[in-house]
């Protein structure tokens, strides 16, 4: 589905932040915890009491060297500046963050598809207290009056500034997607969008296509979901393009989405743009990390999903969809060992697609490739695998002791045949009509057989063996 | 009419020779009879100050020592949190505040045995030279209750020149130790930058601001700086190395040390007779065996102007906080947005809207480069100079304040007017260098004039051994 009409190109870039999921607070000792009772993890550091001086966490900056590094970003000298602005939920009514000297600059992110999305900078700041307004439309402009907790308060961020590379809602969607998934997989946030610990804002433009120019851009906040960001980029895009078709055009201006009524709005409109009056935060020294602390942060970095969907892909001929089905369950080391141990690639994702869903339970790897091992050797039929398979992961033991207990043993093909030849002998008229039917009806009589043969052998005949003995009579 | 040294109290006090109670109502004694004038304190702590005394007493009696300044009278600039305690910066904004937290310095000076007599009176929020800018009155000078104290730790100068109490502490942003020192003819020092922490300070201009001691003789403010400076984990920018030991150099003379006297700053706008106590000065230390030169300082010509726009910017921004939203004073608006502007409008004085104002302006979009940016170009100058200075030379001399003590009311009308009395102790604060002011003679109108010594970072110990050999020309003892 195309997001613009023919003509048209959107434009989009992302702001995400990423709320770290350290111990404690950027610049106190306080707890960094999402649900506690309002104002109890607070203290004269994160309330921004008079006298009161932050320090530096340092968990916090290792993880966000860690997120600027997973994003291809370099690490850089960097310095916390103090934005400026009036607000309640804001303990001081300036914000720290970094300003013109992030710590990671100039990275990229690459979609599953393919397509690279360039990260301008991933830059480390504390987050505000949360404001909840009574009265009016729950916004503070018209609100009887409004309660601020500031557990939130001083929480550490990331905020990854994406480059405007975005050029569908989809890819959108599949940034953020992406993103997460890097996220968790340092595990330096749990990235949540519904608790608000991963949030996105988007900067919307269009232009005619084939043109290189870049338009007002509107920025659109309170995107709570990952299937409303597809949702409100799309409408913003073609409201742009409403405005220009109507001979107007777009201000920028930053908007809300509405999630009730799926369109964006306005927020309420500033008579000046706002002026953050950034400086240099004099009381935190620049952060200068050495080449070793940047060696030791690349050294921590686990493997990260594309390089993990692109090492499934190596071993096993799967589509990029399948193999991201399995990174994303954490299935992927467990076929990537069983495949190196000499599992068969198909059966092995198979296997974990359909059959695993759950996890490995009691399974041992060894003791998977042994049962994968017996399969496509035809020593189990797909459905004696598949209960095996079952009890191994229930209660763990040997694939051939567990085979052995039930009974499976190995299907000699001649008895098989034996088997169907007396079948066929049984049913002369229905045999007649399978010989004489064309392909289709053909499958479904032989549907019929099937079911006599894995009744005659209780399950033990391999599927895909009977099938070929019925051909090869048929033929 | 002082109680005496604190070196004196608190050895007295630990050898169990006199009771820390006694000294306590000796000086609350004198708070009694010379309070109600000089007005040197926002909050006299009496009862606690008596109930700290007996707990210290005890502690005595018990075998135990209470520590360096057992038994010794402490005030504090009343911009320094004291746990429980009212907490205002001399400013309507924070009125009925109570910190839940004690300044590390605080807790320091409690450790260390002191006791904590009261909350001085200062310009409110530490901005200005005068401490005529407190919302709760000025604070008038002992030596002549029509003249200032200076400003902006105008209580703390006081109340030690006045023998309410023997130390006190007062926060140097731009010379606010150092220049009421000299105006109340006692010893002020700001040590290096990030020697003593300023957690618990209530910020004006955070790479500015430094808390430092105010003592009756060089002696005292060495035992007191010993005990507040030392490295803080609740202050990023505090300095991790140990902190120099000072009382036991001040004997070691100045035999040798190669002294500066900054033109720059020793001539046009210097009163006379205040010239005249510098070079006695120059000639005392000459006379202990200093080789005293002329050393320039060019860039220091332009402290007072980066000065103006830095220190504002940042107090733009460390004063936003006071919203009504959270503590202190709120006036009520009919949205958030016309609350704080009624509360801040309400809440801070003149002198303290104009900082914001010139602040706000400073850092504004378009004019950043201009002005905060080329001050800070400016501070950088600033400390190369010093940096070559200090090649010649140990320490620098110059004029703690252009003049003595000035009537009250004389400089209200023209702040620029008032703003030039921070000329000379501007500087170091923008190079984070130690700087101090030893009461060195009077003027011609008889009050007290105090020469400044500079020294390189962390030059405390070469610093105080100059003031000692000051002090010693001097007789310094009996003020007022």
């Amino acid at each position: 589905m195309s997001d613009v009409p023919e003509g048209w190109e959107l434009i989009c870039g992302l702001e995400v932040h990423c709320e770290l999921a350290t111990t404690t607070k950027l610049f106190c000792g306080c707890r960094n915890r999402f649900g506690d009772d309002a104002n109890t993890n607070v203290c004269p550091v994160c309330l921004g009491l008079p006298g009161s001086l932050p320090v530096l966490n340092g968990e916090a900056v290792e993880y966000a060297m860690k997120l600027g590094r997973a994003l291809n970003c370099t690490v850089n000298a960097s310095v916390f500046a103090r934005k400026n602005y009036f607000y309640p939920d804001m303990p001081r009514d300036f914000q720290v963050t970094q300003f013109d000297r992030p710590t990671n600059t100039m990275g990229y992110l690459d979609l599953p598809a393919g397509k690279r999305i360039g990260v301008t900078r991933a830059h480390i700041e504390e987050d505000t207290g949360k404001t909840s307004h009574a009265g009016g439309d729950g916004r503070i402009h018209g609100a009887e009056y409004s309660l601020v907790d500031y557990n939130r308060a001083g929480v550490p961020l990331v905020e990854i500034v994406s480059e405007p590379d975005i050029r569908s809602a989809d890819e959108a969607k599949a940034y953020v997607d992406e993103l997460r998934k890097i996220v968790l997989a340092i595990g330096v946030s749990d990235a949540k969008m519904e608790e608000g610990s991963m949030r996105v804002d988007a900067n919307v433009s269009v232009r005619p296509a084939g043109s290189t120019e870049f338009r007002t851009r509107c920025e659109i906040k309170n995107i709570n979901s990952l299937s409303s960001i597809e949702r409100a980029i799309r409408y913003e895009a073609n409201r742009h393009i409403g405005l220009y078709d109507a001979g107007e055009r777009p201000h920028q201006e930053t908007r809300h989405w509405d999630e009730e009524n799926q369109r964006t709005r306005a927020g309420r409109s500033k008579e000046n743009s706002d002026d953050y009056r950034y400086f240099p935060e004099p009381d935190l020294l620049p952060l200068e990390p050495s080449a070793a602390d940047i060696a030791r942060i690349d050294a921590s970095l686990p493997l990260l999903p594309a390089a993990r969907r692109g090492r499934l892909a190596d071993v096993a001929t799967v589509s990029a969809e399948r193999a991201g089905l399995i990174v994303d369950r954490g299935q992927d080391e467990f076929a990537f060992r069983a495949i190196g141990a000499g599992a068969d690639p198909a059966r092995v994702l198979v296997h974990i697609e359909q059959n695993l869903k759950d996890g490995f339970g009691a399974m041992g790897i060894d003791e998977f490739v042994r049962l994968v091992a017996m399969e496509t050797e035809n020593k189990l039929s797909a459905t004696q695998t598949k209960q095996v398979l079952a009890e191994l992961v229930a209660a763990g033991g040997s694939p051939e002791e567990v085979a052995k207990a039930r009974g499976f043993e190995a299907m000699q093909s001649s008895d098989l045949a034996a088997i169907v030849d007396k079948i066929i002998a049984e049913n002369p008229d229905d045999w007649q009509r399978f010989v004489a039917a064309d392909d289709k009806d053909a499958n479904k009589i032989y549907g019929f057989f099937a079911g006599l043969v894995m009744k005659a052998t209780q399950g033990k005949a391999d599927g895909k063996a009977v099938r070929e003995i019925f051909m090869q009579r048929r033929a | 009419m002082t109680i005496g040294s604190a070196f004196d109290i608190a050895a007295q006090v630990r050898a169990g020779t006199r009771s820390a109670r006694a000294v306590v109502d000796e000086c609350l004694a004198a708070v009694d009879a010379r309070e109600g004038d000089v007005h040197a304190f926002n909050l006299v702590l009496a009862d606690q100050a008596r109930a700290a005394a007996d707990a210290i007493d005890a502690r005595v009696a018990n075998g135990e020592d209470p520590g360096p300044l057992a038994g010794v009278p402490v005030a504090l600039k009343d911009n320094l949190c004291t746990r429980g305690l009212p907490t205002t910066c001399s400013s309507r904004i924070l009125e009925g505040w109570r910190p839940p937290y004690d300044a590390s310095v605080v807790q320091r000076i409690v450790a260390a045995g002191g006791i904590v007599v009261g909350k001085t009176n200062l310009d409110e929020f530490a901005m200005g030279s005068s401490t005529e800018n407190s919302a709760f009155g000025p604070t008038r000078n002992p030596h002549d209750l029509s003249k200032v104290p200076g400003g902006s730790s105008g209580g703390s100068a006081a109340a030690v020149a006045a023998g309410f109490a023997a130390l006190a502490l007062g926060s140097d942003t731009g010379g606010s130790i150092r220049q009421p020192a000299a105006l109340c003819g006692v010893v002020g020092v700001k040590p290096t930058y990030g020697l003593v922490s300023r957690y618990g300070l209530i910020a004006f201009a955070s790479s500015l601001d430094q808390i430092g001691p105010f003592a009756a003789n060089v002696r005292d403010a060495a035992l007191l700086l010993e005990v507040i400076a030392g490295h803080d984990e609740m202050d990023s920018t505090s300095i991790p190395q140990a902190s120099p030991s000072l009382v036991d150099v001040l004997d070691d003379g100045v035999d040798g040390l190669r002294v500066g006297i900054i033109e720059e700053l020793s001539g046009e706008g210097i009163a006379p007779d205040v010239l005249a106590q510098l070079h006695a000065a120059a000639t005392a230390l000459e006379k202990a065996g200093a080789i005293v030169e002329t050393a320039s300082v060019p860039a220091t010509i332009y402290g007072l102007s980066a000065y103006y726009l830095i220190a504002p910017a940042e107090a733009s921004s460390n004063l936003a906080r006071y919203d009504g939203v959270r503590y202190g004073n709120r006036v009520d608006g009919a949205s958030t947005t016309e609350m704080m502007e009624a509360t801040r409008t309400a809440g801070f004085g003149a002198e303290v809207k104009r900082r914001i104002m010139l602040g706000t302006y400073a850092l504004s979009a378009g004019y950043y480069d201009a002005y905060y940016g080329k001050a800070q170009r400016v501070r950088t100058l600033i400390i190369r100079d010093f940096a070559r200075a200090y090649e010649r030379f140990d320490v620098l001399l110059c004029p703690t304040s252009p003049t003595t003590a000035f009537a009250l009311g004389a400089k209200t009308a023209d702040p620029l007017t008032m703003y030039l009395n921070d000329v000379c102790t501007i500087p170091s604060n923008l190079a984070g260098q130690p700087a101090m002011s030893v009461p060195f003679g009077v003027g011609d109108d008889g009050m007290p004039i105090g020469v400044q010594v500079l020294a390189p970072l962390q030059g405390e110990a070469t610093m105080f051994r100059v003031a000692a050999v000051l002090e010693a020309a001097q007789k310094v003892g009996d003020h007022v």
